[in-house]
Formats: structure tokens, C-alpha cells, sequence
């Protein structure tokens, strides 16, 4: 039914600088990312099933509640198994203690928010193609369709410039500096921006005002805590370049 | 006259019926009177701790209202509301992924009394792919219970205020991008009923304006999707009254009965036009602003600011539909923002009649139309005169030709050729038919002026009033000619082919 496994390998992105929406600080535009790898697809159900294999505390029924909530992996078919259709679906339903574990078992990491934004801001064609209409309009239209179909098997999508795929239109991802995303809940305040780096007033603190399919990632991320898991968040890994 | 009185007594018989039989208490005295002093607003508003076992809030989904709270104290007041991300169709053939809250568009109503303290409870659906909050315009608080409603897929987060500000609010999504989330549907109403309650009325009705902002043009079947690009430049696709274009029409329509009391809460949930609120028919008798306590009477259109509100009341007298409409009229028509009020029952021509006449018009020029309908008989009988044409020719002549000829044919230089005396009129009466059939576009010399003015075709005027206006036209103003008959002009206009007639 689901085809051919289609196996992730970490790609190397160059190093460069380019404008975050998120600026980390008031007045300096451009942030600074070094090179490192990333993983070309997400993370399959079925790649998380090995990771379970090996390591049984991870079970949806063995994990502390306080690393994942009632809903970790409730999906699969059991404890250890996902079942045929869901293999090589991205694994949802997954904490961001889980998928840092994952992650450090393999060597790596999850991407940080500036190394997933950098290499996110790709079109097929271009590193940063986030003045592209069309292209941006193409990954607000996965925002205009419900989550209730399933989801479709990782791989499927076209690569971006950088040969990394399904960064947009199948799942949100978790980030490696989560907790650092200090994102008030009602992204209008008008206040500190120190405090509240990315108001809703925008124009104030976001540079690029008008690229929403980032803010909706940002605002997903900021509602989430590290236990929570939901239908639509998965992940990817990422490791410096070097690794080990 | 007399079947008039007749008439009266039973309408107010029947007014008065529908007071006492439905609610038990009167419904009309209530609204005149005292106007109320000054509420004292928010810091008046705290009546102290709840009393009481804590309630759960009635929530209805549009165009519904909950019944009145009927509280006498503060209480507890639970909400629980919940998002749902839906697929719904919003034109006929059009779906689109709604967000909303409560599974409408608007979302569930809510109801509560001032000094309530309301523990609000915000739940997200686990389908959902994005996050959620709400800001209750009707919260006193930083962000209206935004931040702390905050709210992940597949979570449910609390909060609790307390109802300081009597009045119609609006409530909506406030995560990023809020415009977006707003587009999408996220809005709704909170009424926070003054401490003595409102007036009875017989029908409550939740109506709420939205834009809307898709890549497919109005009414593009198939599955659409938003638009941020025509969000931002504020170019709807839909101007909606509850989410859907026939959400409030036919079998859908809002019903009452004539007699009585209405009472709409009307909100405007944009992101970005305001709503010229109107009802086709219909004055409001009352509209009271937001949370205000100082009605306005008597308005025909109310402005209703993107998240802002208004309670209209009016009182029906004739039954028919009442089109609710935004009166930025191309909205109505061309973006569906249309609902309706079907209003039943028996007629009340001593208000308003119904139509009454229809018959031609042709202008305070005319004279008479009596000549016209004589040569008509007379031509039918075979009897028709010169004599006769000239005089319905010249009926019809005023309010036809004599805008722009005018009444002594005498024309208006270089704009108008002139009849009177006229040598390309006279010199060929055949051609002069077809003119009047078929209009005339090219440039022409009379009495050796030029003109090159455009003459609609006349092709809308019978056979008959044809041949008369040409008959009188070449007998007046120091013409002299032949007559031109009926069937003259019939030949010509079967054997020539012209656009549609002009509307005089």
C-alpha cells in the first residue's frame, strides 16, 4: 500500500546569513548560520518503530507522563508497532522529549529554529525564495486544507533547493530550542519586545511581515509544550558539521 | 371605509393575543419611557463573588441566541466552547476549511449577566493543524483572555473573568496571523445582559457579517483557498452574513409574523470592511451600539465596525421578505452578502398597499395620451385620418423626440439636427422610417449644418406610433407633407435589423 520506504540521509547545508523573522535582538537584521546537516525527509513512523526497539522506554505505554502527554503514538496499532499504513507516514503524535531522543541516538539533533527557518526559506530553485508569490501562496494553500485526511508518505514531496524535502505542506516540526521561543500567546502585544519578540503588531519586530507560513509555524510552535504531542507534529533531525 | 375599520379592530385583537399568549408579559410598553442613567461601566459593573451552584452557559450556534439568564445575582458561569477546523461549503459548490468556534461561522453565542464571573474553557479539536485563543472583547484584561487561552491542538486551557461591561461583544481568534484566523471564520458573539435583563421580544436573532479572501473568484466551484495577498489589499471574494452565502436564505430564512417584536444582535467579525447594515423594508425602530444604553431610534442603515456590534429592534406590520443586506450594494449582490426575513401573515394594505398601478409613463410632457389610443382604434377600423395621426403624433411626440428636438422641433445647434423646416428630413420620409427604427450613427448636413450626434434606435414605439410622430413631425413647424401609414413603417422594420429599442 504505502510503496517504498524512502530512507532520510542528512544533507549539508552551507553557511550563510539571511533575515529571520525573528530577530535576535532589536536592530541587528541579519542572523549568522554556520554549516550543518539536516535530514532530507522527516521522520517516519517506521524509523521511530526501530528507534522503540532498542529503546523500550520510549513505549507509549512506559513513557513518563511528564515527557509525553495521553496522546504519544495513541495512533499506532500497538505499543511497539505502527501498523502497514502509517509506516512510512511522518511520525506524529510525538513529544519534543521523544524526538530529541531520537535524535541523540542517531548522533544528531534537532535543527534549531534559525537552521530550520534558513533552509525552509527554499523553493526548488532558490535558497530564499520568500519574495516568490507563488511559492509562498503554495505553502499557505496546505494552511487552507483541514487535518483530517492522512497523511502522505514522506519522500513524495519535491525537493527544495538544497535536495531536503516536506519541509512545507505535511507537518509542523519540532525545534531544537523549543523552550526558547518566547512567543506570547496573544501575538498582538505591544509590548517590550524583548519580552515578546514577535507582537502581532507585527510590522514592529517581524521583518518579514508578510511571510505567514513562518508566523503559523512560529505561532504553532510557541502553543506547544515539550510534553504535548498533536496529530500534525513531527520532526527531522539535524547534526553540526561534523559529527561525533 | 368601512371594511378599513373593520381592519384595525382585528390587527389590534390579534396584537393583543400575541402579547399575552406567548410570553405572558407585555412586549410593546417596555421599550419607551425612561431613558436609563448612565451605567457607571466597568466600575460598576463588580455586583461581588458569585452565588450560588455554578451554571453552565447555554451556547447556541447561529442564527440561534440562548434564552435570557433570568439572574438576579451574579453567578458562576461555565463556558465551555470549543474549536473545530471544518470543511463547509460557503457558495453553492464552493468548499471552504472554516475555522471556527463551535463548528459555525460565527461561533456559538454566548450569553451571560453582568458581574457574572465566567470560567472559560477553550478547547481544541485534536484534528486541528493549527493553535487557537480567543479574545472576548467583553473581558476586562490584557489581550481579552488571548495569551492565556493560548491553546495547542488536541488541548484545552482555562481562564475566568468577570462580565464588568453590560453589552453586544465580539469575540475572535487572536493567534498569529491574526488576520488570517479571523478570515477564516474565527469569531463570534458574547451578550453580557444588563442586571435587570432585556425587554421580551418574540424573536431573537444572531446574524454576523465576514469577509472573505480566496484564490478562486466568487462562486468558482471546487475547494478554495485563502487568499493573503487579497486579505491584505482588503479585495473580498464573499461579504457574508453567517458564513455562507445561503446560510440565512431560503428554506434557511429567518421567520416571523407580522406583529411583532424583532430583535437582532448583529455583529461584524471582518478582518476588514465594516458593514452597512441594512434591512430592505424595514426601519429599526431602535439600534443600540456595542454596549451602549442610549439607543438610537429610528435608522435606516447602522455602521458596524469589523469587531464591533449592534442590537437592532424592529416591530413588523406587513408580511413579505425582508432582505438583510450590507448596503455597500455591490457586497449584496455580487458577494452574497444577502439574507432574508420571511415575514408572515395576513396583509395590511392600509400600511402599505402593494402595487397599485402599472401603466405607461411617458413624462409630465405629455399631454394626453387620449389622442394616441384614438388614432389606434381608428387605424384598426379602418377609419384613421390625417387629422387624427397629426394629434396622436403629436402626443407622442412630446416626451419621445422633443428631449432632444425639442417641443418645435427647432433641434439645439450643432448638438441636435432640427426638424422644423428640415431639408434631409423632408426629402426622403422612407428614410426617415428607418431612422426612427433603426437610429442613426453617421454624420449627416441639414439645412447645410453638420451634425454627428448619435440617435438611439426608437424601435421600442409600435408600427402605429411610428407612422403618426412622422405623420405629425412632416405636417408641423412649417413642414408639409405626406402621411406616413402603419404599414410603411411595418415594411421597414420587417426588412431591417436593429438593436434593442431605447428605454424612453
Amino acid at each position: 500500500m504505502s510503496g517504498h520506504a524512502v530512507h532520510s540521509v542528512l544533507v549539508s547545508i552551507p553557511a550563510g546569513r539571511f533575515e529571520s523573522v525573528l530577530p535576535p535582538a532589536a536592530g541587528i537584521k541579519e542572523v549568522s548560520v554556520a554549516s550543518f546537516r539536516i535530514d532530507s525527509i522527516p521522520v517516519s513512523n517506521a524509523d521511530f518503530a526501530n528507534f522503540i526497539h532498542r529503546s523500550a522506554q520510549w513505549r507509549r505505554d512506559r513513557i513518563p507522563r511528564v515527557f509525553a502527554d495521553t496522546q504519544y503514538l495513541r495512533h499506532w496499532e500497538s505499543a511497539t508497532e505502527p501498523g502497514a499504513t502509517l509506516r512510512n507516514q511522518p511520525v506524529t503524535r510525538i513529544s519534543w522529549f521523544a524526538a530529541s531522543a531520537y535524535c541523540e541516538a542517531r548522533g544528531a539533533r534537532l535543527p534549531t529554529w534559525y537552521e530550520w527557518e534558513y533552509v525552509a526559506a527554499a523553493s526548488e530553485t532558490q535558497t530564499d525564495a520568500r519574495k516568490d508569490d507563488a511559492w509562498r501562496q503554495r505553502i499557505l494553500d496546505w494552511y487552507s486544507t483541514s487535518g483530517r485526511g492522512p497523511l502522505p508518505d514522506v519522500g513524495q514531496g519535491v525537493a527544495n533547493a538544497y535536495g531536503v524535502r516536506d519541509i512545507h505542506g505535511m507537518v509542523w516540526e519540532w525545534i531544537e530550542d523549543q523552550a526558547g521561543m518566547l512567543v506570547s500567546g496573544d501575538n498582538r502585544q505591544q509590548g517590550d519586545p524583548d519580552t515578546m519578540r514577535f507582537c502581532g503588531s507585527g510590522a514592529i519586530t517581524m521583518e518579514q511581515k508578510e511571510n505567514y507560513a513562518t508566523l503559523m509555524r512560529i505561532a504553532m510552535l510557541s502553543s506547544v509544550q515539550a510534553s504535548y504531542t498533536t496529530a500534525t507534529m513531527g520532526f527531522r533531525c539535524a547534526a553540526d558539521r561534523v559529527t561525533r | 371605509m368601512r371594511t378599513h375599520h373593520l381592519l384595525c379592530v382585528c390587527v389590534v385583537a390579534a396584537l393583543l393575543a400575541g402579547c399575552t399568549n406567548d410570553r405572558g408579559s407585555p412586549t410593546v410598553a417596555a421599550t419607551t419611557g425612561k431613558a436609563p442613567a448612565g451605567t457607571g461601566g466597568s466600575h460598576a459593573g463588580d455586583f461581588g463573588p458569585p452565588q450560588g451552584e455554578p451554571v453552565h452557559a447555554v451556547l447556541t450556534s447561529p442564527p440561534n441566541v440562548p434564552p435570557p439568564t433570568n439572574r438576579k445575582a451574579p453567578a458562576k458561569v461555565i463556558v465551555d466552547l470549543e474549536v473545530i477546523e471544518v470543511d463547509k461549503e460557503i457558495a453553492e459548490g464552493v468548499q471552504y476549511t472554516f475555522w471556527t468556534f463551535g463548528g459555525t461561522v460565527p461561533g456559538s453565542f454566548i450569553r451571560v449577566r453582568q458581574g457574572d464571573t465566567v470560567e472559560f474553557h477553550l478547547k481544541n479539536h485534536p484534528d486541528s493543524k493549527m493553535p487557537h485563543n480567543i479574545d472576548l472583547h467583553g473581558v476586562t484584561g490584557p489581550g481579552g483572555g488571548a495569551a492565556s487561552s493560548f491553546t495547542a491542538p488536541g488541548h484545552q486551557t482555562q481562564f475566568t473573568f468577570k462580565a464588568l461591561n453590560q453589552g453586544l461583544y465580539v469575540y475572535h481568534c487572536a493567534t498569529a496571523p491574526v488576520g488570517m484566523h479571523v478570515a477564516n471564520g474565527m469569531y463570534g458573539l458574547i451578550l453580557i445582559e444588563p442586571p435587570e435583563g432585556l425587554t421580551p421580544v418574540d424573536h431573537e436573532f444572531y446574524v454576523m457579517q465576514g469577509d472573505f479572501y480566496t484564490v478562486g473568484k466568487y462562486r468558482e466551484k471546487g475547494h478554495a483557498v485563502f487568499d493573503m495577498q487579497k486579505a491584505i489589499d482588503e479585495n473580498a471574494t464573499y461579504v457574508l452574513f453567517n458564513g455562507a452565502e445561503s446560510s440565512l436564505t431560503g428554506p434557511k430564512a429567518l421567520k416571523a409574523s407580522v406583529n411583532q417584536k424583532v430583535r437582532m444582535y448583529v455583529g461584524n467579525g471582518g478582518p476588514n470592511l465594516i458593514s452597512n447594515f441594512h434591512v430592505i423594508g424595514e426601519i429599526f425602530d431602535k439600534v443600540q451600539y456595542e454596549g451602549g444604553t442610549h439607543a438610537q431610534e429610528n435608522v435606516q442603515t447602522t455602521l458596524i465596525p469589523a469587531g464591533g456590534a449592534a442590537t437592532v429592534e424592529f416591530h413588523t406590520e406587513v408580511p413579505g421578505n425582508y432582505v438583510l443586506v450590507d448596503h455597500a450594494i455591490f457586497r449584496a449582490f455580487n458577494k452574497g452578502a444577502l439574507a432574508i426575513l420571511e415575514v408572515g401573515g395576513d396583509a395590511r394594505t392600509d400600511i402599505y398597499s402593494g402595487k397599485q398601478v402599472d401603466e405607461t409613463y411617458l413624462s409630465d410632457k405629455v399631454a394626453s395620451t387620449e389622442a394616441v389610443s384614438i388614432a389606434a382604434q381608428a387605424n384598426a377600423a379602418g377609419t384613421l385620418t390625417k387629422e387624427q395621426q397629426i394629434a396622436a403624433g403629436a402626443a407622442l411626440f412630446k416626451g419621445t423626440c422633443s428631449t432632444c428636438h425639442q417641443d418645435a422641433g427647432q433641434g439645439i445647434a450643432n448638438v441636435f439636427p432640427p426638424l422644423a423646416k428640415s431639408d434631409f428630413l423632408m426629402a426622403d420620409m422612407k428614410r426617415a422610417v428607418g431612422i426612427v427604427l433603426n437610429g442613426l450613427t453617421r454624420p449627416i448636413t441639414v439645412n447645410g449644418a453638420n451634425y454627428d450626434s448619435i440617435m438611439p434606435p426608437m424601435s421600442q414605439l409600435t408600427d402605429d406610433e411610428i407612422a403618426n410622430i412622422l405623420t405629425y413631425v412632416a405636417n408641423s413647424w412649417g413642414n408639409s407633407g405626406a402621411v406616413v401609414t402603419k404599414k410603411q413603417v411595418t415594411e421597414a422594420r420587417a426588412t431591417t435589423k436593429r438593436p434593442e429599442g431605447a428605454a424612453h
